[in-house]
């Protein structure tokens, strides 16, 4: 069942759209926003409100790369891989992160604490190498600053 | 030297609010073109300045609004901005979003205006958290001074505008799939003909136009289309936002006239080359055109100019290769992103695309056989224009090509030495 405050919001949006089944993705992203991630308990959720099938939510859950059907770490850490990040050195920053959280891309910390993915192109790429934490940018990155960052987030 | 687009935008200033950039002139062109002018006068206007698209294509923007059909009995019409910005080394239009959101909202009035649209909706990208702040603040004022909403300006117009954040995907940039994505669907690309403009978002007639591009609008109500035209050093019109990423000393992004050298922008604006680092070529506008090399310096920033040089414009935004970096992993890096984005409608593209990554990285890894230069040449071909379902695969096989041609003796070596030169 969706919440009061999920349904009052995925209407909202409903508001924007002539048709109910146009605010998937917005439902999507809200529902993912009070839950962490999408279930399968989450698309028929969202598939009964929306008055469309569970099977054409979740083909439209798995095809956007910000919608994650599988749980995710308190905090998301998005490492740019863009082609001008990586002539700038995200590679090594990679590494760099990796060997401190001691997780690869595509994995969370055993504490839940950090989930690490790879993002390509944040549009920074004047300020490269660049990454989104949750809803934060943060660019010219460098072992000492992406240290820092990572530590703020609880 | 006059750069409109981004005269009222400062480094680390909070962008004009409406007040402010209504006191600065900013909505003049939105008040004419309501008062003083038909919406076919506006169209007839934007055609005469030869504003051509600003994500990429360089389709002529007026000529685009005039596929929209304007009888009376039209019905719901729609109007929405491309601002899922997402090519890769591409960050101009975030600069436009976060600096000067009313300077967008004030264009596409005009647009709307000019095609008879009712409701207007902002697709942007999930990831420009800022700019959406600022978005939604931006048409919140706009629909408290009477801009937005029902009979503006006391006219009759009515528009309404709304803003989508996008779930990402890069496919996303192109605009019917873009169309289907705000349909709230899987942003697969769609046949065409139709066109957007006879059957678009809802089945509805719709012009899809890029940040830039809207942006320029009211100025050129204002301002007319020879002044426009005499903005640029080629035939084309107006200045553009140029942007330069990688192992340059001054890497950013300038408002300057189409028609200025790749030279000029490279040396004066962007610093040239970092200490240490050799100039070995460059992307001009995003990950998806062709590299243009040494030889091309002096080639005009225009659409054709490029084109003629063998590549394409595109968002102006350039990726510089330096000596420091090996142009296989480069390549590598960009198919894999073009092959994780495929959106695996069109075989070509879905299956080719992943292969062309896969050699790429047997490739760098000391893995590659000479007949791979062939397999790879094979792909280019067979993902040219025309043989794909939309333009993502083409795009993906330009750099991919002119690689292959400009850099095929380092590809060589990796062969040779079975190993990348550029590890130790």
């Amino acid at each position: 069942m969706l919440s009061e405050e999920e349904k009052t919001e995925i209407l909202h949006e409903i508001n924007q759209y002539p048709f109910r089944s146009a605010a998937c993705i917005d439902a999507l992203k809200i529902v993912q926003l009070h839950r962490g991630w999408i279930s399968d308990e989450a698309v028929k959720d969202i598939a009964e409100f929306l008055a469309i099938s569970a099977e054409d939510v979740d083909a439209v859950a798995t095809f956007y790369s910000r919608i994650y059907r599988k749980p995710v770490g308190r905090n998301v850490i998005l490492l740019c891989d863009g082609v001008s990040c990586m002539v700038m050195g995200y590679e090594t920053i990679y590494e760099h992160i990796s060997k401190k959280l001691q997780i690869s891309f595509g994995q969370t910390t055993p504490d839940d604490r950090y989930t690490l993915l790879p993002i390509s192109c944040l549009g920074d790429c004047n300020h490269a190498p660049s990454m989104m934490i949750n809803n934060d940018l943060y660019n010219n990155l460098t072992y000492d600053s992406a240290d820092k960052i990572i530590e703020n987030y609880k | 030297m006059e750069k409109p687009l981004t005269q009222h935008i400062k480094p680390d200033a909070p962008p004009l609010t409406l007040k402010e950039y209504q006191k600065a002139g900013g909505y003049a062109g939105v008040e004419k073109a309501l008062k003083t002018m038909t919406p076919a006068e506006v169209t007839n206007l934007v055609k005469a300045s030869n504003l051509l698209g600003r994500g990429g294509a360089g389709f002529p923007t007026g000529t685009k609004w005039s596929l929209v059909p304007m009888d009376e009995n039209s019905g719901q019409k729609y109007l929405v901005c491309n601002a899922d910005e997402m090519e890769p080394g591409t960050f101009k239009d975030r600069y436009l979003l976060e600096g000067n959101p009313q300077q967008l909202i004030a264009g596409m009035i005009v647009a709307a205006y000019a095609i008879q649209a009712q409701t207007a909706y902002i697709f942007l990208r999930w990831a420009y958290k800022k700019a959406e702040a600022e978005l939604r603040k931006a048409i919140a004022e706009a629909y408290d001074a009477g801009l937005l909403g029902k009979n503006i300006l006391g006219t009759g117009f009515n528009l309404e505008m709304n803003v989508h954040s996008s779930a990402g995907r890069y496919i996303c940039g192109e605009e019917t799939a873009l169309l289907n994505s705000l349909e709230g669907k899987r942003a697969t690309p769609r046949t065409k003909p139709p066109f957007p403009a006879i059957s678009g978002l809802f089945g509805r007639p719709t012009v899809v136009n890029n940040v830039e591009t809207l942006s320029w609008l009211s100025h050129i109500v204002e301002k007319g289309a020879d002044w426009f035209k005499g903005l640029s050093l080629t035939e084309t019109g107006g200045t553009k936002l140029f942007g330069v990423s990688g192992k340059v000393k001054n890497p950013g992004l300038w408002e300057l006239p189409l028609g200025v050298t790749v030279r000029e922008v490279l040396e004066e604006h962007a610093g040239g080359m970092l200490a240490g680092h050799g100039f070995r070529g460059l992307l001009p506008g995003g990950a998806s055109t062709d590299f243009l090399i040494e030889q091309h310096l002096d080639v005009k920033m225009d659409f054709s100019t490029v084109a003629e040089a063998g590549s394409r414009m595109g968002t102006g935004t350039m990726i510089i290769l330096d000596d420091k970096t090996c142009p296989v992993a480069f390549l590598h890096n960009i198919e894999r992103f073009f092959a994780l984005e495929s959106c695996g409608f069109c075989t070509p593209c879905r299956e080719g695309l992943p292969w062309v990554e896969k050699i790429l990285a047997a490739i760098e890894s000391g893995k590659g056989r000479m007949e791979h230069l062939d397999i790879l040449k094979f792909h280019s071909k067979y993902m040219s224009p025309g043989n794909t379902f939309c333009a993502h695969a083409p795009g993906a096989v330009e750099p991919l090509q002119s690689g292959l041609n400009y850099f095929y003796d380092d590809f060589v070596s990796h062969i040779n030495l079975k190993k990348c030169p550029w590890k130790s």
